[in-house]
């Protein structure tokens, strides 16, 4: 079970009282250039997510406290938060993962 | 090989069952093969033996991690069905539903394939509607499966509680007569002992480090026993496939999450279908040894510690308890959780890659068991042939950027 404490109320409790909302700092390519948004574009934001063994970079909802969404750090193996931070801050430096880096991929999942 | 049979069986019980032949060797890593195949899971050695039976590929690599069979082939609560909604998921459901049918003969090994009928409960108007969409749409393409009433569904199960006057009652069920039950851990020694006997290498305890591209063109990869040179790679990892494409450059449209399921203490005879209840997150069958085996919904975030959380086991177990009332007094003997890969369309991944001989079969969430002989089959044509089987086509890469998803949440989003 999870324990989590809401950065912007206070709160703590446990996973249940949380709503979880997927990978965070996701970029929606519409948003910045909606003319030119290419199909590729638009499965990266839809579908291609990091899913990493280690650290995760996540949005959780306050659910049963104050119903704002905050970002999380959480290691996908050991499930420590690391670290509960604003929705509008960028994701923090930790050893080992990998957020600093731009979202463009190396090679495109394509067949 | 040594032929299973009550002959040998009578034969080696004379000699107190001591000259048994290994199912497989435990080869060491040749320096070279035609064919790597990553993860030697139910849908990895299916992959491994219908390449050297269809296709004539027989120096083959199968290199596991751990022990093969450990992952969610042993880990699955080895219900088989192919009542889907979609024409493209019916066809590969089917095809391996059909080859279930046959495999213990076809392996020479026991996999008890149970066709012991299995019921989808409609506990909402909702389900009602969804569920006879879908029985229409299996009559449409071939597959025997129609809707029932909840007076037939209590003569078939006794224990259910029918009583109108619960938070979800049973209004119906879809019912597929065919629909069943295999032991998990024989389907994947069953597919092993025949791919070994076909020439295929399987080397357990061989975890891949690396994987290596050099001009679009895969080469071979690194492990943990040294590097391996191959022409072709498939990856067929289930939940750590974002581990393996990631080492190739690939990225994914997966997301891992745990499944958990749970095991009764042993009880008389009491439940002899397969019994799914989609609204409340729950489904049971009875094992041959007496167990009743609960399994439920995923939990809800990204997860690779193969642990479950609580409350997703406590809403399982509630949901059942109202439905099954009899059950509210067992004992729990067991629960364990499998890492699940999930794409945004609940439907699987067969497909080739833009790197040239790399193929991943991935992407099943949480079906893959009743699948794997069907995935084998059309995963080693795409292999041996460089294009998608006519049948794995659908279900390639190129459905995420054209928009071609194949929509299954209502079929598969929740319970298997």
């Amino acid at each position: 079970m999870l324990l989590i404490k809401c950065p912007v109320c206070g709160v703590e409790g446990d996973e249940t009282e949380f709503h979880y909302g997927g990978e965070a700092h996701i970029r929606r390519p519409a948003s910045h250039d909606p003319d030119n948004v290419s199909d590729e574009d638009q499965r990266d934001y839809l579908f291609i997510r990091r899913n990493p063994r280690g650290i995760h970079f996540e949005r959780w909802k306050c659910a049963r406290g104050c119903g704002k969404w905050f970002n999380a750090a959480r290691d996908t193996l050991t499930l420590e938060f690391l670290a509960c931070y604003d929705i509008t801050e960028p994701a923090p430096d930790l050893k080992g993962s990998h957020a600093a880096e731009p979202r463009t991929p190396r090679r495109r999942a394509r067949s | 090989m040594q032929k299973y049979s009550v002959f040998t069986l009578a034969r080696n019980a004379v000699n107190f069952h001591k000259n048994w032949d290994r199912a497989w060797r435990s080869p060491e890593p040749k320096p070279a093969y035609d064919v790597i195949i990553i993860g030697a899971g139910g849908h990895g050695l299916a992959t491994a033996y219908y390449l050297a039976k269809e296709h004539n590929i027989t120096n083959v690599a199968v290199l596991e991690k751990g022990w093969l069979g450990g992952g969610n082939t042993g880990r699955n609560t080895t219900i088989v069905r192919s009542n889907y909604l979609q024409d493209e998921s019916a066809a590969i459901y089917q095809l391996a539903h059909g080859l279930y049918e046959d495999l213990s003969q076809e392996l020479n090994f026991n996999i008890m394939f149970s066709p012991r009928g299995l019921l989808m409960l409609c506990q909402t108007e909702h389900d009602l509607r969804v569920m006879t969409r879908n029985a229409h749409a299996n009559r449409l393409f071939g597959i025997e499966s129609r809707m029932i009433t909840p007076r037939e569904i209590k003569k078939m199960v006794p224990i259910l509680n029918t009583s109108r006057d619960v938070r979800y009652p049973v209004l119906g069920a879809l019912y597929q007569r065919r629909g069943g039950t295999a032991r998990h851990d024989a389907v994947a020694w069953g597919y092993a002992r025949m791919a070994d006997y076909r020439g295929i290498d399987i080397i357990q305890n061989c975890e891949v480090t690396d994987i290596h591209v050099s001009r679009g063109r895969v080469t071979g990869v690194t492990t943990t026993r040294g590097r391996i040179k191959a022409a072709k790679v498939a990856i067929v990892t289930a939940g750590n496939t974002t581990r393996l494409t990631d080492m190739a450059g690939l990225r994914m449209p997966i997301e891992s999450v745990a499944l958990q399921a749970l095991v009764s203490e042993p009880v008389k005879p009491v439940l002899n279908v397969v019994i799914m209840a989609h609204t409340v997150h729950g489904y049971m069958s009875q094992s041959d040894k007496g167990e009743l085996v609960i399994g439920g919904g995923t939990d809800a975030y990204n997860n690779y510690s193969q642990r479950g959380s609580f409350p997703a086991l406590q809403q399982t177990v509630t949901a059942l308890v109202e439905t099954f009332p009899i059950i509210g007094r067992l004992k729990m003997l067991r629960q364990w959780a499998g890492i699940v890969d999930m794409t945004g369309d609940r439907s699987p991944i067969i497909s080739t890659t833009d790197i040239h001989g790399l193929f991943v079969n991935c992407g099943w969430g949480t079906g893959g068991f009743k699948s794997i002989p069907g995935s084998g089959f059309v995963f080693a044509d795409t292999i041996a042939n460089n294009r998608p089987h006519d049948i794995a086509a659908p279900f390639s890469l190129d459905r995420f950027v054209e928009g071609r998803l194949i929509d299954e949440s209502a079929a598969a989003g929740v319970a298997h």
